[in-house]
């Protein structure tokens, strides 16, 4: 215990509510599994769930490994910030790679600007495998699509790695139950419960440090299936297609081919969270090419094993 | 936006196609909480799927299966937030089969929303909701009778529906009940006011639920509990006891009993996520620093005055969810607040009867029933009666083989049992 003067008692508001959750199903996931991960994008939401991480065990390390499924089409700020913040926060990083998945034949090489995004359940499930990992906790949140919202915070996964949507455990109160047989896992959704400006308010809050990509800034960027894609390593423009230099900035992260970015100038958080009080289209909406296949390209891909 | 917003959980309670989804759907459209592209998502579907231009049931009913049989299989949680409050809706299903989804959407619900057609009247599916969301725990209902456009808004059919409602509200002693005549497909008295119902002077949908509650889930005046969940190891030795908080406040230098040890020290330290505090409230994670050493392990209890008890067995009402009756040979696993013990349901004192809310004697208890059960179990519970403490009088039943959870288990009876 340290000596910091004691803050006066104040009313409990939904980002403590929220945070308190969080901390108590990270708590039970990892007394009640014997070997969890938890799954790190180095996206806001993951960002998230390991500051919750480090709070609900400090000050003892974080009890568990964290894992990056790594498609080999990130953007470059968010890798360094990946090593940055687990190297400051002493936690281990282990890294999946779907490049491994294709050099071993166990998923097909879509091609240089090909996307990746698919795969990475088959490099993901394998780690799982490989590792022997019994719950991996993801920073999924119900409010960013229709087959999340319908999702368990703790979600079953057979020995294929498979959520079947229409027989999930009863999850009553907060008795989370964990147990599961050798060869079967669960996913822990500690941000069931947060919306995206949720996520933001408690990122000020907290003042944590993002990858600089969330911020406005000036980018070479083309126009294709509606969104703004950045011209880089994974995507060049197209023989029909213009590249233009605009001030955006990502308001998810994803892999670089398919994550769009938007016109912005929010340059703080605090801009941010005025600019998505305001949005008229959803976070994955306004961003995700990966979510335009179907109606269900969420549920489909979470049946396979996806995050 | 004001950083100061409470949290309202709410379920929604009614039976097949009384308009639960559709309801919800006009709320959240209504109050502007779906982009532009969800709704475009929505209608799309709709259109696919030949269901009319907006079928408003899409917004929650996300899954495939759900949108090809027009029915709600699982519980859809879904986000509203108005300047002083955040919204938690769990749209839960009607059918009786997926009464374990509905109870799992009503346990943690502050209050339940309960959709009924007025030309149908309380069905007995939702009879059984609310009867299960009473036990639950639930203290709060607000009432849309809707489809009121197909009575031509008669106030009279309306008043007939209330009659019938209060009557099962007082069975089954909620402590709050509003009635709202709507129609969930126009918006009439859901966000806005209606101008076909000028008989009705009450709230909106809306307003009722920005008027009632919050927090009403969390015991706050009653014996402070807190279950550990994990120990830490402080720098130059020491441990803390990391828990959730509940049933009334834990400050700096209170008297605490170990459970089931019998152990009695002081708090002289309580670290919060925001930090040290010398007093927290019910709802929050700590970390707790005690006068002695105490022992205290995962699945001990620190718990105020007044103090639970310490017992291998006791009366409860089970939802019983298992796909096999229940055998009281079985050896089951039972979880209660963080202590996992391997358990039996050793009697089946009686069945409930939903319609008449009796109790029947009965040799078995299958899939959805609600019974009176004695359970026994091989390790000491730290317990409180349910409707004393909703944390530390609920349990749950898992199948030792399959993991699967197959009851879900209140201590002690309501007495309108």
């Amino acid at each position: 215990m340290t000596t910091t003067p004691l803050r006066p008692r104040h009313r409990l508001d939904h980002l403590d509510l929220l945070e308190s959750h969080a901390i108590f199903i990270l708590r039970e996931v990892a007394a009640e599994c014997s070997r969890p991960v938890l799954l790190f994008s180095g996206g806001k939401d993951s960002a998230v769930l390991l500051h919750l991480a480090v709070k609900a065990f400090a000050p003892q390390r974080v009890p568990f490994p964290v894992l990056h499924v790594d498609t080999g089409q990130n953007f470059p700020e968010v890798l360094a910030y990946r090593d940055e913040v687990t190297s400051a926060l002493g936690v281990r990083l282990l890294v999946a790679r779907v490049q491994d998945s294709i050099d071993r034949g166990r998923v097909s090489d879509p091609g240089p600007l090909g996307s990746r995004n698919r795969l990475q359940s088959v490099t993901l499930l394998d780690a799982i495998t490989e590792h022997g990992f019994d719950a991996a906790f993801g920073g999924a949140r119900r409010d960013e699509d229709k087959a999340r919202a319908k999702e368990r915070v703790l979600s079953f996964r057979d020995t294929f790695g498979q959520w079947d949507p229409r027989r999930q455990r009863p999850e009553l109160w907060q008795l989370y139950q964990g147990r599961v047989n050798p060869g079967e896992h669960l996913r822990a959704f500690p941000l069931s419960d947060w919306t995206e400006l949720d996520v933001w308010q408690y990122i000020e809050r907290e003042r944590m440090s993002l990858p600089a990509i969330y911020f406005s800034h000036e980018r070479d960027v083309v126009r294709r299936d509606g969104m703004w894609l950045a011209i880089g390593p994974f995507v060049q423009p197209r023989a029909d297609e213009t590249v233009e230099r605009r001030r955006v900035r990502f308001r998810t992260v994803g892999d670089a081919n398919c994550t769009g970015a938007v016109d912005s100038e929010a340059a703080s958080l605090a801009a941010i969270i005025h600019e998505i009080s305001l949005a008229n289209v959803s976070e994955r909406g306004a961003t995700r090419a990966d979510d335009r296949f179907s109606e269900t390209a969420m549920e489909d891909r979470k049946r396979e094993g996806y995050f | 936006m004001p950083l100061t917003q409470d949290l309202l959980r709410l379920a929604t309670i009614g039976s097949v196609d009384d308009g639960k989804s559709t309801l919800i759907g006009r709320l959240l459209v209504d109050t502007r909480q779906l982009f532009d592209d969800q709704l475009d998502a929505v209608a799309a579907a709709s259109r696919q799927r030949g269901v009319g231009d907006l079928d408003l049931s899409f917004v929650t009913d996300g899954l495939r299966a759900e949108r090809d049989q027009g029915i709600t299989i699982d519980v859809a949680y879904r986000y509203a937030a108005t300047p002083t409050r955040k919204f938690i809706i769990a749209d839960c299903p009607g059918h009786v089969q997926y009464t374990a989804n509905m109870a799992t959407g009503a346990s943690t619900a502050d209050l339940a929303l309960v959709v009924l057609d007025v030309a149908h009247g309380l069905k007995e599916q939702t009879r059984r909701h609310l009867c299960i969301a009473a036990l639950l725990g639930v203290r709060s209902l607000v009432v849309a009778v809707n489809k009121m456009d197909t009575v031509n808004w008669s106030a009279a059919a309306f008043a007939s529906v209330v009659d019938e409602v209060e009557t099962i509200a007082g069975e089954l002693a909620f402590a709050s009940l509003t009635t709202i005549p709507v129609a969930a497909l126009w918006g009439d008295n859901v966000v806005e006011p209606s101008g076909r119902s000028p008989w009705y002077t009450g709230p909106t949908v809306l307003e009722a639920l920005e008027q009632s509650d919050a927090n009403a889930w969390t015991t706050t005046d009653g014996g402070t509990r807190l279950p550990v969940q994990w120990v830490l190891r402080q720098p130059g030795g020491g441990r803390t006891y990391a828990g959730m908080v509940n049933g009334g406040a834990l400050r700096e230098g209170d008297l605490v009993t170990l459970l089931p040890a019998n152990v009695t020290t002081r708090v002289t330290a309580l670290h919060s996520p925001t930090g040290p505090l010398d007093q927290v409230d019910p709802g929050l994670s700590v970390d707790v620093a005690l006068a002695d050493d105490t022992g205290a392990g995962r699945g001990d209890m620190l718990a105020g005055n007044p103090l639970p008890t310490v017992t291998r067995e006791f009366s409860a009402t089970v939802c019983w969810f298992g796909e096999r009756p229940l055998d009281p040979a079985q050896r089951l696993r039972l979880k209660h607040t963080t202590r996992v013990t391997p358990a039996r349901v050793t009697r089946l004192e009686g069945v409930v009867d939903i319609a008449t809310l009796a109790v029947h004697e009965a040799d078995q208890l299958t899939t959805n029933d609600i019974g009176l059960v004695t359970v026994t179990t091989a390790d000491d519970l730290v317990v409180d009666d349910y409707r004393d403490n909703r944390v530390t009088g609920s349990f749950v039943l898992i199948d030792d083989v399959t993991n699967a959870t197959i009851a879900a288990g209140m201590i002690g009876h309501a007495a309108f049992l």
